[in-house]
């Protein structure tokens, strides 16, 4: 039961052959015995719990990654910091879901903070990725996609700063959708950087993606960047003839790609043109830059948000302390891993006096110029396709004592954010190692019609979904 | 370049202490990270506007009602310290 999708459990599920209990029962079993490898949980759910039975999910399981919060379960964001936390109130997408009758299996592992590209941050040890328990399983929501890839979870809920849906599910073979910003409420999602997280659905196939989608993007007065925009049914747009489509290729990375995501990348675009899109290749003059940017941009925003973690309000306090000022530093100097400290100080120098003219500002004027490269090219193009990462996923420990080497994974992935635009990552291929390797799509700003047009036609001439591994 | 008393400032600035045999490795991180960030001075950028909000949203207004929130002990649960409705911290003064 626990590799079916979220649609055929539905189907089955309106068909009175299970129920949403079974399901938990399957998927917990499942667990036991798979995550004492995979680690892709940091709490379970080991009691079934039920929120109705008449909305559109039915009881069925959802895994939430540890940043967002569910009342009266612990939020850890994968942090001593927040070891102990336990949320008063539900995020927005929480309630979204318990509103259609979704169950929940737990939460799942992350980078501390979301701050990472490998789930190797986490204060709860790495995620291991499932095809390959060598591999990480790419990060920061690698907890979730790691589970949805292995049957731990039927679906799942990520978040998404600079790749960190996209990119893990890429490296773990499923799917991954970062929205529009402000499609979907942030209320109750542990603030990393605020002007680029989005939360989006991490599961096995493009359907689920949007059924998902169509529940948790609503407008909400407790996120006031949420925007005021008409719901759509998004599984609307699934199985549509996409003849005519006008894609753009940034091919310019292609050189710099392994040879498996290179090959795979090649494949898309046949299969594209096969199904009658017109390809051609597009310029983003600006997106060289994106790292750059990303990395001011973010720990600017990060070092404001974790400010608030203080040994007051809530969270970790040390002992030992002299006097408040003490108290404060030994704090947060024990209960923050190197890399949330790397990103606060490089936050807090990028934002200081001397400094800011000559990093923030220019970040965010560059930040300008990437949403003029990307509005001009959908002006002419539906969508823009890229491979979601530049290598398969890489070795545990592989790039942990090198950040910069690690920043620049998510080369591909951070653009998305920086213009607020949506992007989705679907399996298309399998390397000769072995790993699964991801095509990236994405359209302007609250566009997700074409994107959802075009993963549902690729994904029907192509997917990995029985090549999962769930056994 | 970054110097260490730089790093131990940024440290301080941040409410972190870096101990001593760490702070070469945050050192050489930094310079390998900004160094990086030298490619932007490739671009000019004197004709583009700073984009602080992307989505270009205006101010967003509510009226200022009395709504259901935390109650004071919900609000407190998870302080490490609290006295009589209050969070506890440390002597200040």
């Amino acid at each position: 039961m626990y590799k079916k999708t979220l649609h055929q459990l539905i189907d089955l599920i309106n068909k009175k052959e299970i129920t949403g209990r079974e399901i938990h029962k399957s998927v917990l079993d499942r667990i036991d015995l798979k995550d004492k490898d995979i680690n892709a949980y940091t709490t379970v759910f080991r009691e079934y719990e039920e929120y109705g039975k008449d909305g559109i999910l039915k009881g069925i399981p959802i895994a939430i990654k540890d940043n967002m919060h569910i009342k009266g379960k612990r939020t850890t964001c994968s942090s001593k910091i927040l070891e102990n936390f336990v949320p008063e109130f539900n995020a927005t997408v929480i309630e979204e879901l318990e509103k259609e009758s979704a169950s929940f299996m737990g939460k799942t592992n992350m980078d501390e903070f979301a701050m990472g590209s490998s789930t190797e941050t986490s204060y709860f040890g790495v995620t291991k990725n499932p095809w390959d328990t060598t591999k990480i399983p790419g990060g920061s929501s690698g907890g979730s996609a790691a589970a949805v890839a292995c049957g731990e979870a039927i679906a799942a809920l990520g978040s998404d700063t600079g790749g960190s849906i996209r990119q893990p599910a890429a490296l773990c073979g499923v799917v991954g959708m970062k929205p529009t910003y402000g499609r979907v409420s942030r209320y109750g999602l542990v603030a990393f950087a605020s002007s680029l997280d989005q939360i989006g659905p991490i599961t096995k196939d493009v359907e689920d993606a949007a059924i998902l989608m169509n529940i948790i993007s609503k407008k909400d007065e407790k996120d006031s960047t949420s925007v005021n925009i008409k719901r759509e049914d998004f599984t609307q747009y699934l199985n549509q003839n996409i003849k005519g489509m006008k894609i753009g290729v940034y091919d310019k990375v292609l050189k710099d790609c392994s040879e498996g995501v290179a090959k795979s990348m090649e494949n898309s675009m046949d299969i594209l043109k096969n199904l009658g899109c017109k390809l051609e290749n597009v310029d983003l003059p600006s997106v060289q830059y994106c790292v750059s940017d990303y990395y001011i941009i973010a720990p600017a925003e990060a070092s404001s948000n974790l400010s608030r973690y203080d040994g007051v309000k809530y969270g970790f306090r040390a002992d030992g302390y002299d006097d408040l000022m003490d108290m404060y530093i030994k704090t947060r100097t024990e209960g923050f891993g190197d890399e949330v400290k790397r990103r606060i100080m490089l936050g807090t120098y990028v934002l200081s006096s001397g400094y800011y003219d000559a990093y923030y500002l220019k970040a965010q004027k560059l930040r300008s110029l990437l949403k003029k490269d990307f509005n001009s090219a959908f002006a002419k193009y539906d969508c823009i396709i890229s491979p979601t990462t530049p290598t398969e996923a890489f070795g545990i420990g592989e790039k942990a004592g090198n950040p910069l080497q690690m920043y620049l994974s998510d080369i591909f992935t951070i653009p998305a954010n920086l213009t607020s635009i949506p992007a989705i990552s679907i399996p298309n291929g399998i390397s000769n190692n072995g790993l699964p390797t991801g095509l990236q799509i994405m359209a302007n700003a609250f566009r997700e019609d074409n994107i959802f047009k075009c993963a549902s036609a690729f994904e029907k001439e192509f997917n990995i979904i029985d090549k999962l591994p769930m056994n | 370049m970054i110097t260490e008393e730089k790093i131990e400032q940024i440290a301080k600035l941040a409410m972190l202490k870096v101990e001593k045999n760490d702070i070469e490795k945050f050192q050489a991180q930094f310079n390998e990270i900004l160094d990086y960030m030298k490619e932007m001075d490739n671009l000019d950028l004197s004709n583009e506007d700073a984009a602080f909000h992307i989505n270009e949203l205006q101010n967003i207004f509510r009226e200022d009602e009395i709504k259901e929130s935390l109650s004071n002990e919900e609000a407190l649960s998870n302080a490490p310290d609290g006295f009589d409705g209050f969070f506890k911290v440390p002597k200040v003064i």
